[in-house]
């Protein structure tokens, strides 16, 4: 198989939203049997959810069983959970960091991978090669020289020192680069030619071409720091200055045998990303199918 | 700006670049390979973060390799790669090959797949930690008793702790293979199987020699992606081990999480930072392998 043209990327993204799949519809048990199989194997999948958000509802007397409507439904956890302060400040933190991450991904990667895709000068392949190369560096092996340098610089435990390391990505600017190249050079060689500087091409020209990988890109900086654990964990000390999973994590140690009220934490910590979802399903998985495609 | 306008166009332009590369060339430069190369210095020291650096040479690396848990650790990562990747990636394909024939509420049942990638695995460790526990909390041990069968020791048994932690890791990251690999299948151009049909080709076959072969990038992809992903994992085990993180008896125990408590619980830097370069080979090195392994034979 020597033939293996340029498949993968973009046709997929657009052609998993058609609702067709390859094989003409046909009635009858076996795909009858294949819808129910399948139909049930997603509601395995969410079950996990499900019990979260129905424990949730429950008195403690209710926890242990099976039964996923609450008998007696109840919001006294959800008034425990949101009347202690902490939530709070842990939802603000995370929705600060992981929204300023955002903006700066958004902004520096896409000015990186358009200056990359659309520039020529010396040492170019060799600033894109470098940059490429610490997607193979585990964040791992990085946070204790960001702790040792955060100790130093006065950064432990300030939303700075919690988000200084994610806010350019080598993989946002790969996946920007591959959609400035497919940007016409006549675009911005008539802008150029209208007066327009170098900056306002970009921001005003490029940048409106590119929105869905744009979108993409803030799909996946977004979740991936608001779910971030590890380094929030190190480099935050006091409660005040927690991220939503590092609070949860500590909520839910002092919880210890309250499940009702540890579900509820849990809900309460994905629901936003939840909800986002279901209302942008066909959005947001084209933006995964994109990112993760070219990127 | 006279300095400016006296370049031509073309040294413009390289000027603009580098004024758009500076702030990003100091990012990398400072937050990502400076450190690296602390990392790798770290390793041939011995370090309390109190007291003075001192040089061990390779010392660090000889305490790794007599290190008993070390291999256990080591040994631990690995069987969460070896079991996690292939798991997923069946269960995730065969998802999508049936998904992508379906057509009656196609958007509803790939959201049902996709939305456990949408949590965050703090949360998710903690409600799995809820359903793996003893009668009468948890939800499978409930399950198991009304239905007559013995109880089953999840999270505090040395056998059961490390599958129990995986499956949640899997649970989580199905949905986003499911989305890729259906991608894929709809990338592979409708003529191939009409060509086949045609020619009387079986289903098994047209799997085999078409849709499979087809779908290499796609599975390459996958593999080096999920991979990295399990060789990493630590969200999940610090969660759902927090009385005895990575037990019992460090039976659940990843590389990351030993990492991290040598680096910030001993304070043992030195030793650490040699772990992390570890870790940083055992990456690369499965990257690399499976990129050659799965290289097109052209």
């Amino acid at each position: 198989m020597t033939a293996l043209p340029d498949l993968a990327p973009r046709a997929g993204a657009e052609a998993l939203l058609r609702q067709t799949g390859p094989a003409r519809p046909r009635l009858g048990l076996g795909p009858a049997l294949r819808w129910l199989l399948l139909f049930a194997g997603g509601v395995v999948m969410v079950a996990p959810l499900a019990f979260m958000l129905s424990t949730s509802f429950k008195y403690p007397f209710e926890v242990y069983s099976l039964s996923l409507i609450p008998e007696e439904p109840t919001l006294d956890n959800y008034r425990a959970v949101l009347g202690d302060r902490r939530f709070g400040w842990w939802f603000y933190n995370s929705l600060l960091v992981a929204t300023l991450t955002t903006i700066s991904n958004v902004f520096w990667d896409s000015l990186v991978g358009y200056t990359l895709a659309k520039f020529r000068f010396r040492f170019r392949q060799v600033v894109f090669v470098a940059i490429l190369s610490t997607l193979m560096i585990p964040t791992e092996m990085l946070v204790i020289p960001w702790y040792l340098m955060s100790q130093q610089l006065g950064w432990l435990n300030t939303h700075w020192g919690i988000m200084f390391p994610g806010l350019m990505t080598a993989f946002g600017v790969f996946l920007m680069r591959q959609f400035f190249l497919t940007v016409p050079d006549d675009f911005l060689e008539a802008a150029r030619i209208d007066g327009l500087n170098e900056f306002q091409i970009w921001w005003r020209i490029a940048m409106p071409l590119v929105r869905p990988a744009l979108a993409a890109l803030a799909i996946f900086v977004f979740l991936g720091n608001w779910t971030a654990f590890i380094w929030p964990l190190i480099v935050t000390n006091s409660q005040r200055m927690y991220t939503l999973p590092v609070g949860l994590t500590t909520f839910s140690v002092e919880q210890s045998v309250q499940w009702e009220l540890i579900m509820t934490g849990a809900a309460i910590s994905v629901l936003p990303t939840l909800i986002v979802f279901l209302l942008f399903q066909r959005f947001i998985i084209r933006g995964v199918v994109m990112a993760g495609l070219k990127g | 700006m006279p300095l400016y306008r006296n370049l031509s166009i073309r040294q413009k332009q390289v000027a603009w670049a580098w004024g758009f590369l500076a702030v990003p060339v100091l990012f990398y430069v400072v937050i990502r390979f400076y450190p690296t190369g602390q990392a790798f210095v770290l390793a041939f020291m011995e370090w309390n973060l109190l007291g003075a650096k001192r040089w061990t040479g390779t010392d660090n690396f000889a305490r790794l390799w007599a290190d008993p848990v070390f291999w256990k650790v080591f040994g631990n990562t690995f069987v969460y790669l070896l079991i996690g990747t292939p798991v997923s990636l069946v269960l995730a394909f065969t998802v999508a090959f049936h998904l992508d024939r379906v057509r009656f509420m196609h958007g509803a049942i790939r959201a049902l797949y996709f939305l456990p990638f949408m949590t965050s695995a703090v949360a998710m460790a903690w409600v799995w930690r809820w359903f793996y526990q003893p009668v009468p909390i948890g939800l499978f041990n409930n399950a198991l008793a009304a239905l007559g069968i013995p109880q089953v020791r999840f999270l505090n048994s040395t056998a059961n702790a490390l599958p129990s932690i995986l499956a949640p890791a899997i649970w989580a990251g199905l949905g986003f293979q499911i989305i890729i690999f259906m991608a894929g299948l709809r990338a592979i151009p409708r003529s191939y199987y009409e060509a086949a049909r045609i020619d009387g080709v079986s289903g098994w076959a047209t799997l085999t020699r078409i849709t499979l072969p087809l779908l290499r990038p796609t599975i390459v992809f996958l593999v080096v992606f999920s991979s990295i992903g399990f060789l990493r994992i630590f969200d999940h085990v610090f969660n759902m081990t927090t009385n005895d993180p990575g037990g019992p008896l460090n039976a659940s125990k990843p590389m990351v999480l030993m990492i991290y408590q040598t680096a910030f619980s001993s304070f043992d830097m030195g030793y650490a930072a040699a772990q992390t370069v570890v870790l940083f080979v055992v990456l690369l090195a499965v990257s690399l392998l499976q990129l050659w392994l799965m290289r097109d034979r052209a």
